[in-house]
């Protein structure tokens, strides 16, 4: 009724590389992280302070990556920007893609945490001689990461797990990788399996860190 | 010296400040009392150049706080200021809270900020509360850390608003003194205050201030003693 083997000898044997493409994948998440932290910070910000094109730009910016699939903004940085005769590395179209729907998530989050805290924390700041830059940087935006801490969390976590479409867009993240191998030896099950795994592991390293960090961070 | 000079100031429409005239002379204690939405609060923000001002001038040393090249940032140093909503840094101790300005502003090394924000937080009361939050502390001692942060940045002058009126009633007091013994070492305030108390005995000058100008000014024996004013004669009937 059953007659699938299941071999696991050659997953075992290409561990190794899994384990490195999971390093991959990691890597390109926080990076994405990273830029769409700041990116997002600026959408965020145009959107409580400024107004005409730019404003315009942040909004259109936030509504495109929350309201269509990842996978299209993706395709975006791969195959529209092909079209238009820029061709970006693989590595590039999925860091771009991740960023961009990163970016757009955050805004938000951002948003409501910049209007969580009080303007009279400003106007102390600022009255301490404080340059705006100086205000947001030591003053408003600590406690704003603090608003949004557990919402960039799970925005980590995400990333790390849409960054899984990259293997549409021929990069060898985890699962790019999980691919090549599930392709070249046929033990598709097996391999994606694993991979699934690795990801869990990776997923609950990610939760830990951060309940470790905030503990350590969030003392007030 | 503080000299304000025929000063407008408008909310949009609404005009707030209609032609202030005000010298603040060095060692003077001033107080500013006046019914609510009187531009009380609105004079000091203009003051240090929180808010723009339309008409007049404003100079603190000679320098004209609202001209074009003005540092503004090195101008507030002059101009410690306390708010009526306690405003401490919830996310900084007790320390940092008091030794970031002199630190980023001021430019002072670590070490050396720290030892100001030491001395500034012994210097209200708070010596035993260097490594606390503020969530740890209770209004009148969030109140006296913010008049700590305020002084480490050795200002010339000290501007209160209202640093009373959001404390509970027992607490007002340690505050009050903090004041008192800010005006007893010589520092020049301006304290826009509800405390009748605190004008009476403290300040050399008390100012009434109704509906954007200033209508009565003098000190405090003749302001509490002799009000000329209609106006002022019906405000102090009322707190009273
Ligand atoms: N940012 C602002 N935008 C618009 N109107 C303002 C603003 N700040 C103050 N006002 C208005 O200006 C007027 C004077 O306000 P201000 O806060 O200076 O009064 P105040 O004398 O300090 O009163 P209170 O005793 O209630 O603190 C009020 O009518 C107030 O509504
Ligand atoms: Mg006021």
């Amino acid at each position: 009724m059953f007659d699938y083997n299941f071999h696991w000898r050659p997953v075992i044997k290409s561990l190794p590389e899994l384990l490195e493409a999971g390093l991959v994948t990691l890597q390109v998440a926080a990076l994405s992280m990273v830029i769409g932290i700041v990116i997002g910070l600026g959408l965020a910000l145009a959107r409580l302070h400024l107004r005409g094109p730019l404003r315009w730009l942040a909004t259109a910016w936030v509504e495109i990556a929350r309201n269509t699939p990842a996978l299209f903004q993706l395709f975006f940085f791969g195959f529209g920007m092909g079209a238009w005769g820029i061709h970006l590395s693989p590595f590039l179209i999925v860091l771009a893609g991740l960023s961009f729907n990163n970016a757009g998530y955050l805004a938000e989050n951002f948003r409501g945490g910049f209007q969580a805290v009080p303007e009279t924390q400003l106007r102390a700041a600022r009255s301490l001689g404080m340059t705006v830059w100086q205000a947001y940087t030591r003053i408003v935006i600590p406690q704003v990461f603090r608003i949004v801490y557990y919402p960039l969390t799970n925005q980590m976590v995400w990333a790390v797990l849409m960054s899984s479409l990259g293997m549409l867009v021929g990069f060898r993240e985890l699962s790019g990788e999980t691919q090549f191998f599930a392709s070249r030896t046929y033990r598709i099950f097996e391999y994606f399996a694993v991979t699934a795994i690795i990801y869990y592991v990776i997923v609950k390293i990610i939760l830990g860190a951060s309940r470790l960090a905030a503990w350590r961070l969030f003392r007030y | 010296m503080i000299e304000i000079r025929g000063l407008h100031k408008y909310f949009g429409e609404l005009h707030v400040l209609k032609g202030i005239d005000l010298d603040v002379h060095n060692g003077e204690v001033l107080s500013v009392i006046g019914a609510s939405g009187s531009g009380k609060s609105t004079l000091l923000y203009c003051i240090n150049g929180l808010e723009p001002i339309q008409q007049g001038r404003i100079e603190v040393d000679g320098t004209d706080v609202h001209a074009r090249g003005t540092d503004l940032n090195a101008l507030r140093q002059k101009l410690g200021m306390v708010f009526q909503q306690w405003n401490s840094f919830p996310h900084l101790t007790a320390l940092e809270n008091v030794a970031l300005a002199p630190r980023i502003v001021r430019g002072l090394p670590r070490a050396e900020a720290r030892e100001v924000a030491e001395r500034q937080l012994r210097h209200v009361g708070l010596g035993d509360k260097l490594d606390v939050y503020p969530k740890a502390l209770s209004g009148g001692q969030q109140q006296r850390l913010a008049i700590a942060r305020a002084l480490a940045m050795e200002p010339r002058y000290m501007l209160f608003d209202e640093a009373t009126s959001a404390l509970d009633p027992e607490l007002v007091g340690e505050v009050l003194d903090t004041m008192r013994l800010l005006a007893e070492e010589g520092m020049t305030m301006i304290c826009v205050t509800h405390e009748m108390g605190f004008a009476r005995d403290v300040s050399d000058r008390v100012a009434f201030f109704h509906q954007g100008v200033i209508e009565e000014i003098g000190p405090p024996a003749e302001i509490f003693g002799a009000p000329a004013s209609e106006h002022l004669r019906k405000f102090l009937a009322k707190i009273r």
